[in-house]
Order: structure tokens, then C-alpha cells, then sequence
């Protein structure tokens, strides 16, 4: 139970606490935009550093699970007329089912090879889906209006979407830090460092390999299946981009892997960068600078594998031992 | 006495290298057993058929009295097998202590981490790297690092310990220290099976030896059979009066 008195943990709890309360207490629907996007974000690197992070394995397109997520999601609200939290759990569900399905079968390879694989996943589930009737192939699935009336109308639906962001943002940094603190993850973490070592030392290696899978596919699914809603329509297009995969592992190199801080930070970090280019004016000779984005995601990335590859938080308790014991 | 390990005609084979042939032996509980041969000839290679990272194609290994061939290694941790290895493999970006506790964490108590944390202090002070406890794996020099396997080892409380090369690279006293060490864990009822290439260390501590030779066993025995048989010799040193020599150099 000590570790809970960590403060490292506190520092990152207390910064996504304020990140989420502060739109509801403002009661400002233009900040609770951006803390959306924020708080998506966050959540998006915090699961993915389960994998990424703590074992070592770097899955390239978790975006699926945030799509499968969604879609899932979404024919419960849609067809089957589910309540919203029933379809957060239903997504979820189906995120971390596939995830169980794909540990047992891809998790035996080992570097760029499982990363390679499951990009192809994600190309594989969107292409099924595209052409899956019942989730509307190509054009998706589309809510109806009436289906907000529950919920008080679109508005009021809106801001409901986001308590649930808040919630599970807050969940994803407490069970992100309960991972790491506790033999499972000290497990993960053996994994990381010498995965043969670990077999020797006793390690379930492909059991542990695919609980940490389902972790942290788990949340990105709930995610979709929010963002989804509050959009109110899904896409194959929209639902398993690629792009917003990459984005996620910039995050999370930006931050710091396999640190609890580390994605917190770099997801706030280029979000924040992303935001202002996407919203300045600039010029650059007579392109704009707001189509940049992803040049400048991918430029920050080879930056950060070239000169500081442990990211800002890794960086800092190499260079400052005594941080170690609050940065976790 | 009882057996703990039993390997009956455990053979292996890498495309065309016979790497082992036919082994064949009975480890009785609370003995050391060394395991030596010209480099290539097949130890490492038992290690890892013992242990599970490579199973034999054909044979039997029994360990506590059960069938394990093919078995993972994680299994046979868990059942009390633990072992180090002749590079050493230190989890780089854990302290030395974390190491330590994964050991007893997932070998065959499956501690939990407070108490995982208490042995891996015990241990740490046997093996002599109490005072680096907190500093990251990475950060050891070898002969740190080779005691940290043993110590990571050791934290399991194995039945069973396999000894790969734990002296190689050490100077003349961290050799005496590591050799104190082993009968140390001995005393504990540990049985042990350890590969040496330094002979005078294998010959002191070993109660039996027994000699590999391109995959094949070639000679069995307590150490002054070993020392005097002509065709460990011959394989092994090659010429007679060079063995002599090296036994009294060493």
C-alpha cells in the first residue's frame, strides 16, 4: 500500500485532475473542446505505454482498438438502442477481446516484426469493416438526433461525453501507476529488458505478455466509443487512422516510455503544438503553416530518437539522480 | 539419497552438429556436480536442455521426480530450477535490488514484492552486493554482474542451481570469493551443477565431475578419476603433462 504515498504519483494525478475539472468549473464549452482533445490524448499514450512502455513492445496500430472500440460501441447506441455507459463498456470489451485474441497470436514476434504486424491488423479490421453490413460498410454508422433526447438534448450529451473522458482519464493514470508499482509490472518490466532472462527467471512470459495487451487496449476502446458518440458518426476512414497512432507513439517518445509522467507530459506537450499550428496564420513562403502538423510530428520524432531517445522525463532523471525518487 | 535429476539419453541436434549425444546421469540431492569440456562441446547446450530453453530432441529429464522434458523454462523456475548464465544478462534499467526481486518474485515461491524485497536484501548481503543495492543492473562491472546472476538465482530458493561459467573473467581473489560462495549455497542443501574451465576451482568444490566432448560424455567420476582417466586427457588437454601443469598453475 505505500506506493501510494509516492509522490510521483500525486504530481500526475493532481495535473489530469486539473486538466479535467477546470472546463466543468468554467463551465466553458470551447475549453472543454480542447481539454477533450487533451485528455483523449493522454489516455490514448497512457495505455499505450502499458505495452509500449512497460514491456517493450512497440504496437504501431493500436489505433484498432479505438476504432473496433467505437464501431462496437456505436451499433449498440445505434441498432440496438444500448445506453451510453453500456456501450463504453461494450466497446471496451470488444477492444480488450481483440486484443486477447491477437496476444496469443502475434506477441511471439518480437521487435519491428510485431510492430509491422500490427499495422496490418489495423488495415485488416479496417477493410473487414468497410465492408461489414451491419456496421454500415463503407459510409459507417450514422446516430440518429433523437438519439441524444435521453441525455437532455446534444448539449447536454456533449458535456456528458466529457465527464466520461474525465473519469476514465483519471482511471487510465491511477491503473497505469497501480501497474507499474506492482509485481505484474515488475514482471512487464523484465520483459523490456531481456525477455529470455525473464523466461529463465520464472516469468509466464506469454500469459503476462497478453494481460498487459488487454490493458492497454481496454481504455482506448471506451475512448472511440465516446468520441464517436459525441461525433455522432463513424467512419473506416475516420475510425482507424493511422496517423493517430503515430501521433500516440510521438506522445509517448515526446514524454518519456515507460515512465508514469512521461505520456502525461508529451501528450499535453503536442497537443498543445498541435493546437497552435493548426490555429496560426503563418505562412511559409506560400504554404501554411497549419497543413504542417504531421511533418512536424514525424520531424519531432526522429529529433527525439536521435538525441534524447529516454524522452524529457527519461532525460531528466538520467541527468538529475535526485528526481528519480519523485518522477515516476 | 535421493535424486533430483535424472537425464536419461537426453541427445540435441543443430542441423547437421550433433550437439549432444545420449547423456545420461543421476544428480543426488545436495551434491555439486561440475561439468566441464573443450569449448564447443556441448555444455551450455545441456544447461539449456535442462532448463528448458531448448528441448532435446530425444530422452528423459526428470526433475523431482517428474517428467519435465519440453517443459519452459518459466515452468521448471517455478518448480525450483534457477540458473545463471555465462553472459550475463542483468535487467539493465532496474536497480540491483529490483533484479534480485524478480528472482523471488516469480521463481518457485512466487513471493510477493515486501517480502520479495526483504530476501532480495538477504541475498544481496550472501553474494556481497548489499552495498549496491540501489544502483541500476547496468551499472555493475563484471564481476558484479556475474554475482548478481547467482544472487537473482538464489532469490528463488531453487532446488536446483545450474552454474554457468561463474568464474570466467574473475581475477585470482573474486575467484576464492566465488568459490566460498558455492559452498556456501551448498550448505543450504542447494544442489548444484556448475560448468568451469578454471580446474582447480571445478576439482576443489565438485563432488563428481563429469566430461563432455563434442556432445558426447566421455568420462564420469569423482575429481581424481577424472584427473587421471587418459581420455578425458586427451580430449580435454590434449597432452598429459600439459594437464599437470595447468593443475598445479591454477
Amino acid at each position: 500500500m505505500k506506493q501510494w504515498l509516492h509522490p510521483g504519483f500525486w504530481i500526475v494525478f493532481i495535473l489530469v485532475l486539473i486538466l479535467g475539472l477546470s472546463p466543468i468549473f468554467l463551465k466553458n464549452a470551447a475549453i472543454r473542446e480542447v481539454g477533450f482533445t487533451v485528455l483523449l490524448a493522454i489516455t490514448m499514450a497512457v495505455s499505450l505505454n502499458i505495452i509500449m512502455g512497460y514491456t517493450g513492445y512497440v504496437s504501431f496500430g493500436h489505433v484498432v482498438f479505438y476504432g473496433l472500440g467505437g464501431y462496437v460501441g456505436m451499433y449498440l447506441i445505434g441498432t440496438l438502442n444500448a445506453p451510453l455507459p453500456l456501450a463504453v463498456l461494450g466497446g471496451g470489451a470488444a477492444a480488450g477481446l481483440l486484443a486477447f485474441l491477437l496476444g496469443r497470436a502475434i506477441l511471439r514476434l518480437r521487435g519491428a516484426y510485431f510492430a509491422l504486424v500490427t499495422i496490418g491488423v489495423n488495415e485488416a479490421v479496417r477493410t473487414f469493416i468497410a465492408n461489414f453490413k451491419p456496421f454500415g460498410g463503407p459510409t459507417g454508422i450514422e446516430l440518429q438526433f433523437s438519439v441524444y433526447k435521453p441525455y437532455g438534448g446534444p448539449a447536454q450529451a456533449l458535456w456528458l461525453t466529457y465527464y466520461g473522458v474525465v473519469a476514465i482519464s483519471i482511471f487510465a493514470v491511477i491503473f497505469s501507476y497501480y501497474v507499474k508499482s506492482s509485481k505484474f509490472g515488475l514482471g512487464l518490466i523484465s520483459i523490456r529488458e531481456d525477455e529470455d532472462a525473464a523466461e529463465v527467471l520464472g516469468i509466464v512470459t506469454p500469459n503476462v505478455k497478453t494481460v498487459a495487451f488487454v490493458f492497454s487496449a481496454v481504455l482506448p476502446g471506451m475512448l472511440g466509443v465516446l468520441f464517436f458518440f459525441k461525433n455522432g458518426n463513424v467512419e473506416p476512414r475516420d475510425a482507424f487512422r493511422l496517423g493517430f497512432s503515430i501521433e500516440s507513439l510521438v506522445m509517448i517518445m515526446l514524454g518519456g516510455q515507460g515512465t508514469l509522467l512521461g505520456p502525461v507530459i508529451g501528450a499535453l506537450g503536442y497537443q498543445r503544438l498541435r493546437g497552435t499550428l493548426l490555429t496560426s496564420n503563418a505562412m511559409i513562403g506560400t504554404l501554411a503553416l497549419k497543413d504542417f502538423q504531421l511533418v512536424i510530428a514525424g520531424l519531432l520524432m526522429l529529433l527525439i530518437i536521435l538525441f534524447i531517445p529516454a524522452g524529457l522525463v527519461g532525460w531528466v532523471r538520467q541527468r538529475v539522480p535526485a528526481l528519480r525518487k519523485v518522477l515516476v | 539419497m535421493t535424486i533430483l535429476l535424472s537425464l536419461q539419453g537426453v541427445s540435441k541436434r543443430f542441423g547437421g552438429l550433433q550437439a549432444l549425444s545420449n547423456v545420461t546421469f543421476d544428480l543426488p540431492q545436495g551434491q555439486i556436480l561440475g561439468l566441464i569440456g573443450p569449448n564447443g562441446a556441448g555444455k551450455t547446450t545441456l544447461f539449456n536442455a535442462i532448463n528448458g530453453v531448448y528441448p532435446p530432441e530425444r530422452g528423459q529429464i526428470i526433475f523431482r521426480d517428474k517428467d519435465v522434458t519440453g517443459f519452459k523454462p518459466y515452468q521448471l523456475a517455478k518448480m525450483g530450477m534457477a540458473r545463471t548464465h555465462q553472459i550475463v544478462r542483468p535487467l539493465n534499467e532496474l536497480t540491483v535490488r529490483e533484479n534480485v526481486m524478480v528472482g523471488a518474485c516469480f521463481g518457485h515461491e512466487s513471493q510477493d514484492l515486501s517480502n520479495a524485497a526483504k530476501i532480495a536484501d538477504e541475498v544481496l548481503e550472501f553474494v556481497g552486493l548489499v552495498t549496491r543495492a540501489d544502483r541500476l543492473a547496468g551499472s555493475l562491472n563484471v564481476a558484479q554482474k556475474k554475482r548478481l546472476e547467482m544472487a537473482r538465482a538464489l532469490a528463488a530458493h531453487p532446488y536446483l542451481l545450474l552454474l554457468d561459467e561463474v568464474l570466467a573473467g574473475l581475477n585470482p581473489s573474486e575467484i576464492d570469493n566465488m568459490i566460498q560462495t558455492v559452498l556456501k549455497i551448498r550448505e543450504q542443501g542447494i544442489t548444484i551443477i556448475m560448468i568451469e574451465h578454471v580446474m582447480k576451482a571445478v576439482m576443489n568444490v565438485s563432488d563428481r565431475i563429469i566430461v563432455l566432448d563434442y556432445g558426447e560424455q566421455i568420462a564420469e567420476g569423482n575429481p581424481e578419476t577424472i584427473t587421471n582417466d587418459p581420455k578425458v586427457i586427451e580430449a580435454y588437454l590434449g597432452d598429459p603433462r600439459l594437464a599437470e601443469q595447468l593443475l598445479e598453475e591454477d
